[in-house]
């Protein structure tokens, strides 16, 4: 029969076209790269990672730190990620003291300021740049509302600004968590918790991501967006009507790391990956975000950046502030957790 | 509702089984084999539906009952969630938001559907099209809208009167906008089934209009009305879009689910947040089916349908008030379409495309293209699938029991919120030693999930226009001896294109649109037009996100378009039997 057999073969396709769905199409070898990096470097990294390793594909998997900690602490018995590169090296801390690192020197390693890597013989991870803590400041909505220009963190706790700053949720965010455990650092733990109450009266919400906060500044949605200097001085760049303020107490610093992840299937290309990333190529990549990066003479100054950054950045200590991060996170929650935006 | 239909065929087939006792017995055989084979397809319809369903609904109440490391820890979960006041705080924010939204939203349709069905006002087809814009957009786009609308840097803020859009008023707003075109069909419906006489009575003894409406028109609309009420509020507590671009720091049960397993990798709690998330969903869908069965007798044969009269200030009021609602709408949508093209809102309005340069904020027009490509999927195979197993509970003649537990089963989908449906289906494609593993991060999972995501809509749809076709088909074929699927692919699928057609389009338009299941089983390479406008407004990259709603929205309009031009033609070459 004509149809029973056209009915079959209907059905014949339909199963091999959910199947040819399904299949994964492997031609280069795939790299699994977990990294909060914005999300406008990623084309022009994995770009420049292509034209010397052309047959080694990156698949991003992309979201801000405190989620890609949070995925890959959830996925330590059946780890997804290749490599990480690009998160903040706080969190890798914390997977390294889970044993989830796979230690390698990559080729250029000794190129590196000391500061940007892993102190062990073989690094379980490398740094790429620092970036900091800064205030993105809206002066026409400020002028607006009549809002004097704060320069340091004690002044965002002034009743003038109650309900007109705007910062990153900690849990999420790594700009939020360098911020809470820079000030736990800059004031004492006590001091500290007790300004970030201060602080919270005049919160108007907390963001999920860290560049939102300065966006939301930028459009005008809030005066104040504590933020990073980079989200700050590309918004300047297109237009927004910002001051990029670092506050003078000091400000709160990360290092943007990477790393392979123990078990992957795909070393030798995770390798190259982690050659390339500490490249001098790559590093001129990394230095058109952040004013400081691992490789020395690099740098270069950044339009609407403040100059004096490395005399602010404070000494942070990344042990301390990746040992306690648990700890910290949920003591944060418990305190403030009721004006976060959904996730 | 089958049951009848199929009492009736299921009693004939048995006579004429016993009618051929004793006749040729190749025949018989021939006929059996049929049986079987049609045996074989509902079993095939059930498997399918309790794989792709029930297996996975079925690790959610098990997860809530686990700690992280898969250790059954009874109830503690749940107590956990309860004792702490933040989390609980969203399950009353959940009601609070869902009950203003009902009343304001069937208030507002109410009125509308009274202006379509009751009144003389003109423009009547055109204002009802422009109700169904809302239907082809994620309910992002709104929430976005809103923004741009009340926000602090909003056209009309001081509307607010320095009240912030952020949080329940803005949630409610934009609630009302997406939910308005479902609650409106429904009234639309109940309005239309009435019954001229009772007016003729009420006119008769004298009654006053307003007596009239309480006594003639709000009794004989009730059930719709009821229904509707439902129908909203289960669509407001469980949408995710709005609250999660508008909501700002007021929590609700869905973007606490989002929070606990995409922010927090803490897919226990999700799944406790879920099953507290299925219970007013499950209630509202219980209760929705006992009022439907009720209203069955409501219209009897003799009624005559009622046909307004024109009444001057009647006609102007009711249509002063549509063209305002409509005019919302379209201010919403007009807002949304216009803020991705201002170059940096609001200090300098240019105009632009650099919001459409997706890429630029880390999107991608790969996205929106996936998004086309998923939505085809569903739509083939949607329609395929449903229609195929609507056929088989509807027409079959096999398995009574089976088939009735297939409709059952087709009904569950209605009742299961987007993001449940999400979460459950991590919980059960994601475990290493599943045989269908191989699916997890593909296309083919976000397609499977959108089909049994819409699939009741489409399975009730298929129904009624099945119904349509006299059962008499199915006898004559099998006296005939011709095999069901020949008199399937021959006389019924040929018949009920339109309402096949109509399927496919809303599986198509509804893949497109939807954010709340897929959100949780996208890959890298699957990522969605929908799930980017989430992202995008979520790094602030607020007009891009705009954009992608916009074009979202066009190209489902674009799809109806062409629905529309295509069924006049099929409609012509197939249908022309119903006006001989």
């Amino acid at each position: 029969m004509n149809l029973t057999k056209s009915f079959k073969t209907a059905t014949a396709g339909l199963v091999g076209v959910m199947a040819l769905m399904s299949a994964n199409v492997q031609a280069a070898t795939e790299l699994k790269v977990y990294t909060a990096l914005e999300s406008e470097q990623l084309r022009p990294y994995a770009k420049a990672f292509n034209q010397q390793y052309p047959d080694i594909k990156i698949k991003w998997v992309r979201d801000s730190t405190g989620i890609v900690t949070a995925k890959l602490l959830a996925e330590k018995n059946n780890p997804q990620a290749d490599v990480i590169w690009g998160l903040a090296a706080t969190s890798l801390l914390v997977l390294k003291d889970q044993d989830m690192l796979q230690p390698y020197a990559p080729k250029g390693l000794e190129k590196l300021s000391p500061k940007f890597r892993d102190k062990a013989a073989t690094p379980s991870w490398v740094g790429m740049d620092a970036w900091m803590a800064s205030l993105c400041f809206n002066t026409i909505e400020a002028k607006k509302l009549g809002l004097p220009k704060p320069t340091s963190w004690e002044d965002l706790t002034k009743p003038v600004y109650r309900g007109h700053v705007v910062m990153p949720n900690p849990a999420s965010s790594g700009t939020g968590f360098l911020d809470v455990s820079s000030w736990l650092q800059l004031f004492g733990e006590d001091k500290g918790w007790d300004y970030m109450d201060r602080l919270h009266n005049n919160i108007a919400r907390y963001t999920h991501s860290g560049s939102k906060p300065c966006k939301l500044a930028a459009a005008g949605e809030a005066p104040i967006g504590i933020s990073f200097a980079y989200r700050g001085a590309s918004l300047k760049e297109k237009g927004a009507p910002l001051d990029v303020i670092y506050p003078q107490e000091g400000l709160g610093w990360d290092m943007g790391a990477a790393s392979i992840v123990k078990g992957t299937n795909n070393l030798d290309a995770a390798q190259k990956l982690m050659d390339f990333a500490v490249s001098k190529e790559a590093n001129k990549l990394y230095s058109k975000s952040f004013a400081v990066v691992a490789y020395p003479g690099v740098a270069q100054p950044i339009p609407h950046f403040p100059v004096d950054a490395e005399r602010l950045m404070m000494n942070n200590d990344f042990e301390w502030s990746a040992s306690n991060r648990k700890q910290i996170l949920s003591t944060w929650q418990s305190r403030y957790d009721s004006k976060s935006e959904p996730k | 509702m089958s049951g009848m239909a199929s009492d009736h065929l299921s009693g004939g087939f048995q006579n004429k089984e016993l009618e051929e006792q004793g006749a040729i017995k190749a025949d018989k055989v021939r006929l059996s084999r049929q049986d079987y084979i049609q045996r074989a397809a509902v079993l095939l319809a059930v498997l399918f539906l309790f794989v792709a369903l029930i297996l996975p609904l079925g690790t959610m109440p098990i997860k809530s009952l686990q700690n992280a490391e898969g250790d059954f820890i009874g109830l503690a979960n749940f107590a956990s969630y309860i004792s702490n006041p933040a989390l609980f705080q969203s399950v009353l924010n959940s009601l609070q938001i869902a009950l203003i939204s009902t009343g304001v939203v069937l208030t507002l349709a109410f009125l509308f559907a009274y202006g379509l069905t009751r009144t003389c006002m003109p423009g009547k087809k055109t204002l009802r099209a422009l109700t169904l814009l809302p239907l082809f957009a994620p309910s992002l786009l709104p929430a976005i809208s809103l923004i741009y609308l009340l926000g602090n840097q909003g056209i009309f803020k001081e509307v607010l009167m320095g009240a912030s859009v952020y949080g329940p008023i803005g949630i409610v707003i934009g609630m009302c906008f997406w939910v308005f075109p479902h609650v409106l069909m429904i009234m639309v419906t109940a309005l239309s089934n009435s019954d001229a006489r009772l007016y003729e009575a009420a006119q008769v003894m004298k009654a006053s209009p307003l007596r009239t409406f309480f006594t003639v028109t709000l009794p004989s609309a009730k059930y719709g009305l009821i229904s509707a009420g439902f129908v909203a509020f289960t669509l407001v507590i469980t949408d995710f879009g709005v609250p999660k671009v508008i909501g700002g720091d007021f929590k609700v049960l869905a973007t606490d689910i989002y929070k606990q397993v995409v922010g927090q990798q803490n897919f226990q709690m999700g799944a406790v947040v879920s099953v507290i998330l299925l219970l007013p969903a499950v209630f509202s869908f219980a209760a929705d089916r006992l009022v439907q069965k009720k209203q069955v007798a409501m219209l009897s044969a003799r009624a005559v349908p009622y046909i307004p009269k024109p009444n001057p200030v009647k006609d102007n009021l009711f249509l002063a008030i549509c063209l305002l609602v409509v005019s919302a709408i379209l201010l919403v949508i007009g807002t949304a379409a216009y803020a991705s093209f201002v170059s940096f809102w609001p200090y300098n309005m240019e105009l632009s495309l650099q919001h459409y340069d997706f890429e630029s904020v880390g999107s991608s027009w790969d996205y929106y293209f996936n998004s086309i490509e998923m939505a085809v999927w569903v739509a083939l195979i949607g329609t395929g699938i449903v229609f195929f197993n609507a056929y088989l509970v509807e027409k079959g003649r096999a398995f009574e029991p089976v088939r009735n537990l297939l409709h059952l089963m087709a009904m569950i989908p209605m009742a299961v919120p987007g993001m449940v449906l999400g979460l459950a289906y991590i919980f059960f494609f994601n475990q290493p030693d599943n045989p269908l593993n191989f699916i997890y991060a593909t296309m083919a999972i976000l397609v499977l999930n959108s089909v049994v995501h819409f699939y009741t809509v489409c399975h009730l749809t298929s129904v009624t226009a099945l119904k349509q076709i006299d059962g008499e088909f199915e006898s004559v074929s099998a006296s005939l001896k011709i095999p069901f699927y020949v008199t399937f692919w021959r006389i019924t699928l040929p018949v009920s294109l339109p309402a096949v057609l109509e399927i496919s389009v809303y599986l198509f338009v509804n893949a497109m649109t939807t954010v709340s299941a897929v959100i949780f089983i996208y890959s890298s390479d699957t990522m969605l037009a929908s799930i980017s406008v989430l992202n995008m407004d979520e790094a602030g990259n607020t007009a891009s996100a705009a954009g992608m709603g916009v074009l979202i929205l066009l190209t489902c309009l674009t799809v109806k378009g062409l629905h529309w031009l295509l069924s006049q033609q099929i409609l012509g070459l197939t249908q022309g039997w119903r006006n001989r």
